[in-house]
């Protein structure tokens, strides 16, 4: 739970700032981008930083989104420390080279800001610009405010840099709602972040004329299998390293953010909703003023979607009567990324309804009614009334 | 000035590679690094070049090798060099050899972007005219009339009825440091121009036209003498742009250009005008390059 160890200045900052600040803090050697909104405060500060000397970088403003991640995976090749940032339509630009990043297992930290995808062309958030990137190999971490967006970017050099991980992560912040609203954050102190992550020092790729080394070579199929079982390996063990990174930032920053998932309030609840990104905050409140009328629930934040917290979940859904999960996209077709992910982690250790929950699409506001909502719903469920495995909430038109 | 007898007998690009006997673009790699030698890191994207120099666990380059995709070799270059610099490895050259699909088309956007920023790498096109490693179709470097796969002789159609995009114009209009065409047939001026923009700094454009025994279906033994002719007919045009200067390094003879042609089996369909509209082509050609040689003095 959150809880100040340590009293340092706060300063009231968007979340965009914040992403721009963890990684002033983190002192990458290249940083290569590329402007979207509501990215382009992240662009704009880092930019600001090396002109007023702050920051000892390279800054590649480059033509697209694809060859912003082309520098960094060539630069982190090389052997240095980088850092993008992206959202949105750049996000699917970059796609391909997503795969690149996580095979060549180069430890690059990008803050997404997430934004709907066109069509409809929009800029407000969704997450259907990170979700698709699910199966990259990269590691993925979506925040509740602009403090843990700060605290996650440097934890998420941390984590990528370890040897047991060596994998590409998303640092993910939602639209407007983190990246332009302003709230108090402790900017930390640049000896303590010095202390908690030590400079980037490449073993296992580097490009070095006085050791010369073949970095993505082609591979025959007698190869990539061993090279896919390698990234998972990889993605597994950074449930550990996860942990591991958790508990000693907690330890020296005195904020604990849980590993791959928080709970709020689940102590003796029958029923609960699993969020993620900004609604967390939203769904806090939700639960006390529920538990202030006597209903037991509570609530499951899902930080990291990738590695996906399979067993964290199976522990914290015991003794549940229903369970709901809330996402902010849709694999058409079949429904929100994480409730299909949850109900497969699920499978077999429990027989609760596990329900998904649709809102906010496009942007559109997920109000303390519309989360009540989705409470209501899970106390009827666990009484045994039934509702549909996907209900669209606050959609004109659609039945909730 | 280095001759190729001077050429070091070491190569950083050595035997063993998987090229088709005659690859123009297997000399090309094998003449520049001879030049460029151990202190440099080679990029390459999706091309004939990676694959038959680095199917793991081999690697025919004796230096540093990165690839990353497709589209993105000026870029991926661009970003190895800035982190050499930053880690005080500021004399090592960095080397994008990308074919024409490669620069011409799909790497265009990251070329120009590069370009602009006038990032300090050497980039050299091997020009085979076509998409060679995935089996002979068109590129925007392919020439007018030119039999491929995405071009056939058909009934309606016969060849590309497009000419061939000038990429080195397109980088003079970069206002790059280095801008020059190369032959494999002409290895002295070759290597003139590889020390030419190894000396330099900021980016170096190479365009290197590189036969392709395959594509252009000719026999392997043809493949230097056809580089030849493509210069001495007038189609191929030896050129360097350097620090705001352009030169025509060799006149052409001007001998027809039936000869270039009727010698290659991608060009075998091609009817008299067909071979009349090339020869007006080189004419015009020649005309806009005696007039840059005056505007650009």
């Amino acid at each position: 739970m959150m809880q100040m160890k340590t009293q340092t200045e706060k300063k009231v900052v968007t979340g965009d700032y914040a992403a721009a600040h963890g990684a002033l803090l983190a002192r990458p050697k290249l940083i290569a981008a590329y402007p979207i909104t509501p990215q382009t405060f992240i662009v704009e500060h880092m930019s600001e930083f090396i002109a007023d000397g702050k920051l000892d970088a390279d800054y590649m403003a480059v033509e697209s989104e694809h060859s912003a991640m082309s520098a960094c995976i060539a630069a982190e090749a090389t052997g240095v420390r980088t850092y993008t940032a992206t959202s949105s339509q750049g996000l699917a630009l970059m796609h391909e080279t997503l795969f690149v990043a996580a095979g060549l297992h180069l430890p690059i930290v990008m803050p997404v800001v997430n934004r709907t995808l066109a069509a409809p062309i929009g800029i407000w958030c969704e997450h259907n610009d990170t979700m698709p990137q699910r199966d990259t190999g990269w590691l993925q971490v979506y925040c509740e405010d602009n403090q843990e967006v700060l605290d996650m970017v440097i934890q998420a050099y941390k984590i990528a840099e370890d040897e047991r991980v060596l994998l590409p992560i998303m640092v993910n912040l939602d639209a407007f709602i983190l990246s332009h609203t302003v709230e108090p954050v402790d900017l930390l102190d640049q000896k303590m972040v010095d202390a908690f992550l030590p400079p980037y020092k490449p073993k296992h790729a580097y490009l070095d004329p006085s050791d010369p080394m073949v970095v993505g070579s082609f591979a025959p199929p007698e190869y990539i299998m061993e090279a896919r079982y390698q990234t998972e390996m990889s993605m597994q063990a950074a449930r550990e390293v996860i942990g591991e990174v958790t508990e000693e930032f907690a330890d020296k920053f005195g904020r604990d953010y849980g590993g791959l998932i928080d709970t709020y309030r689940m102590d003796d609840a029958e029923v609960a909703l699993m969020t993620l990104g900004t609604v967390t905050g939203t769904a806090r409140d939700v639960v006390d003023s529920f538990r202030a009328n006597g209903k037991k629930v509570g609530l499951i934040k899902l930080r990291f979607f990738r590695p996906f917290p399979a067993r964290e979940l199976i522990e914290a859904t015991k003794g549940l009567k229903a369970l709901g999960v809330y996402d902010r996209a849709i694999s058409f077709g079949s429904g929100g990324p994480s409730w299909i992910e949850t109900r497969h982690a699920l499978y077999g250790h429990t027989d609760i309804p596990v329900t998904g929950f649709l809102a906010g699409l496009g942007g559109r506001d997920v109000t303390p009614e519309n989360v009540g909502m989705m409470f209501d719903s899970l106390l009827g469920l666990a009484k045994g009334q039934g509702m549909p495995h996907v209900s669209w909430i606050g959609t004109r038109g659609v039945e909730p | 000035m280095t001759t190729v007898k001077e050429l070091p007998v070491q190569d950083y690009f050595t035997s063993g590679h998987t090229a088709c006997p005659g690859c123009g673009g297997a000399m090309v790699a094998r003449i520049a690094m001879k030049v460029f030698g151990p202190n440099t890191v080679v990029y390459h994207p999706a091309s004939c070049m990676l694959i038959f120099s680095s199917t793991y666990p081999n690697n025919a380059f004796k230096v540093p090798f990165l690839h990353v995709l497709f589209e993105n070799s000026a870029v991926c270059a661009a970003g190895i060099k800035r982190a050499l610099n930053r880690l005080g490895k500021s004399d090592v050259n960095v080397v994008a050899f990308a074919g024409d699909g490669g620069t011409a088309d799909i790497g265009l956007q990251a070329l120009s972007g590069a370009a602009e920023r006038n990032e300090d790498i050497i980039y050299i096109m091997y020009d085979n005219e076509a998409y060679m490693n995935t089996g002979i179709q068109r590129s925007s470097s392919t020439p007018f009339g030119a039999w491929t796969t995405t071009t056939p002789v058909g009934s309606v159609h016969a060849g590309k009825v497009e000419f061939k995009k000038d990429v080195p114009r397109i980088m003079m209009a970069h206002d790059v440091p280095y801008v020059a065409t190369a032959s494999i047939a002409y290895p002295t001026d070759f290597i003139k121009k590889l020390e030419k923009a190894k000396a330099k700094k900021g980016f170096r454009y190479l365009q290197v036209l590189a036969p392709c025994p395959t594509g252009w279906k000719a026999e392997s033994s043809k493949m230097v003498e056809l580089a030849r002719m493509a210069v001495e007919t007038g189609i191929w045009t030896l050129m360097e742009y350097e620090d705001g200067k352009y030169t025509v390094n060799r006149t052409p003879k001007f001998s027809p250009v039936q000869d270039y042609l009727k010698a290659q089996g991608r060009f075998k369909h091609l009817t008299p005008e067909d071979i009349k509209k090339i020869q007006d082509w080189v004419k015009s050609k020649w005309e806009k390059d005696k007039a840059l040689e005056q505007v650009y003095k």
